[in-house]
């Protein structure tokens, strides 16, 4: 059974998805979405994946914690999880 | 001890308040779920960068890169820069700091206060421009020094040798600290300080999911990671969002009466998070975060508003 989960897509990947701020995609890993998002928006994966890994600058959350501290590409996902994808910034406050 | 010979050596000692009525009830027979927060507004000009700021002077003057009356560039929205403001007004240098344009009024203010001068910088991209343009600046002035905190070793060194043992000294039981990301300097320094005591404890990062035009980057080639960060250090690292952030700050006001800037809410978010782990589970724990400075330069954005809406303030709160 895939599990359905919401994505937000940031500012810089929108051209990918007609501008849609969150689009959904299937998949029971974090893998198998980036790839359900490649296929319904051709190119967004290659923005997000170098060699089969996250790219440097390219941080994904699930449920607002880093991948890459959690199963990274193999992330399990159930029904409902919300995925962010969000460029690597210097953020706010220093 | 609480007589210094000047403000500059009040840095630190800041205490650890705990959080009674914020900490999570533990199940019937549960070992205590704790919350600690280490009162960083408690410092010379009222946040953790004035460790940071006094490190990275006193570390330059020591090789000899920073002779009186220097001029010293650094990209800063705020704390950094006021920390630094007042360390060089005591001791004679001039401070050029490059701010996005977008940031509150009060921190103009305060670094005008101290005599810096402001470049400031487009507010798309964030701090992310401002380091890119104060990068330009610095190739242009190879006579101006330029500390850059997110890349000097003694903002991590600052963290390794106060921060860190600071809490270890008041909280031996530690099992987890959770502080701001940022230049990363905290975690890095006083993650390590306490994971070489304490190889179990847990180190964790939040940053605050920012506003959209911090992440307004004009390409993914242009994002940035802080050549300090070692994700070795981190054991989790959690992003949350304005919402989240916001409700926090105003709880820890009217529950605890503690009046905290708005990035400490995203940090205070993620260790609410982990202490309702620990109670599900029912296990003990003594969770220390760091609350970075006071509310004072966010009283404009309309924050500690209670009935402020903040999807109307979101463009401002990270700004």
């Amino acid at each position: 059974m895939s599990s359905s989960v919401e994505v937000r897509i940031p500012t810089i990947l929108r051209p990918y998805t007609k501008n849609e701020k969150a689009v959904s995609a299937q998949g029971v890993t974090l893998s198998e979405v980036i790839s359900s998002l490649d296929s319904n928006y051709a190119g967004l994966g290659e923005r997000l994946l170098e060699n089969g890994e996250l790219r440097r600058f390219i941080n994904i959350y699930v449920n607002d914690e880093d991948v890459r501290f959690m199963g990274g590409l193999s992330t399990p996902l159930k029904d409902g999880d919300s995925v962010t994808i969000l460029p690597a910034v210097a953020g706010g406050c220093k | 001890m609480t007589r210094y010979e000047s403000l500059e050596d009040s840095l630190g000692h800041t205490p650890l308040i705990g959080l009674p009525k914020l900490s999570p009830k533990s199940k019937p027979g549960a070992p205590a779920v704790r919350l600690w927060a280490k009162l960083e507004d408690r410092n010379p000009t009222g946040s953790i960068k004035d460790r940071t700021a006094l490190a990275m002077i006193e570390a330059a003057e020591k090789s000899g890169q920073l002779k009186a009356g220097a001029t010293i560039l650094e990209p800063t929205s705020g704390n950094t820069g006021i920390s630094l403001a007042m360390v060089a007004k005591v001791r004679g240098y001039k401070l050029v700091c490059v701010m996005p344009e977008n940031t509150s009024i009060e921190r103009t203010q305060l670094l005008k206060m101290w005599g810096a001068e402001i470049i400031y910088s487009q507010p798309a991209g964030g701090s992310n421009e401002a380091v890119r343009l104060a990068k330009e600046i610095a190739a242009e002035h190879p006579d101006w020094v330029f500390l850059y905190q997110y890349g000097n070793p003694a903002n991590t060194l600052a963290h390794y040798n106060t921060t860190g043992p600071e809490i270890f000294a008041d909280l031996p039981e530690i099992t987890h600290f959770v502080a701001g990301l940022g230049t990363t300097g905290t975690l890095m320094g006083a993650g390590k300080y306490l994971r070489e005591k304490k190889p179990d404890v847990q180190i964790i990062a939040a940053e605050p999911r920012y506003g959209e035009v911090v992440y307004g980057l004009r390409n993914l080639e242009a994002g940035f990671v802080p050549e300090l960060y070692d994700a070795s250090v981190l054991t989790r690292r959690f992003a949350v969002g304005a919402e989240d952030s916001v409700r926090r700050v105003r709880e820890l006001l009217n529950i605890e009466g503690i009046f905290a800037g708005i990035s400490t809410g995203a940090i205070l978010h993620a260790a609410l998070g982990i202490a309702k782990e620990c109670v599900d589970a029912g296990k003990g724990a003594d969770i220390a975060f760091i609350l970075c400075d006071a509310g004072w330069k966010y009283l404009s954005t309309g924050v500690y508003d209670q009935d402020g809406d903040v999807e109307a303030i979101e463009g401002q709160l990270w700004a």
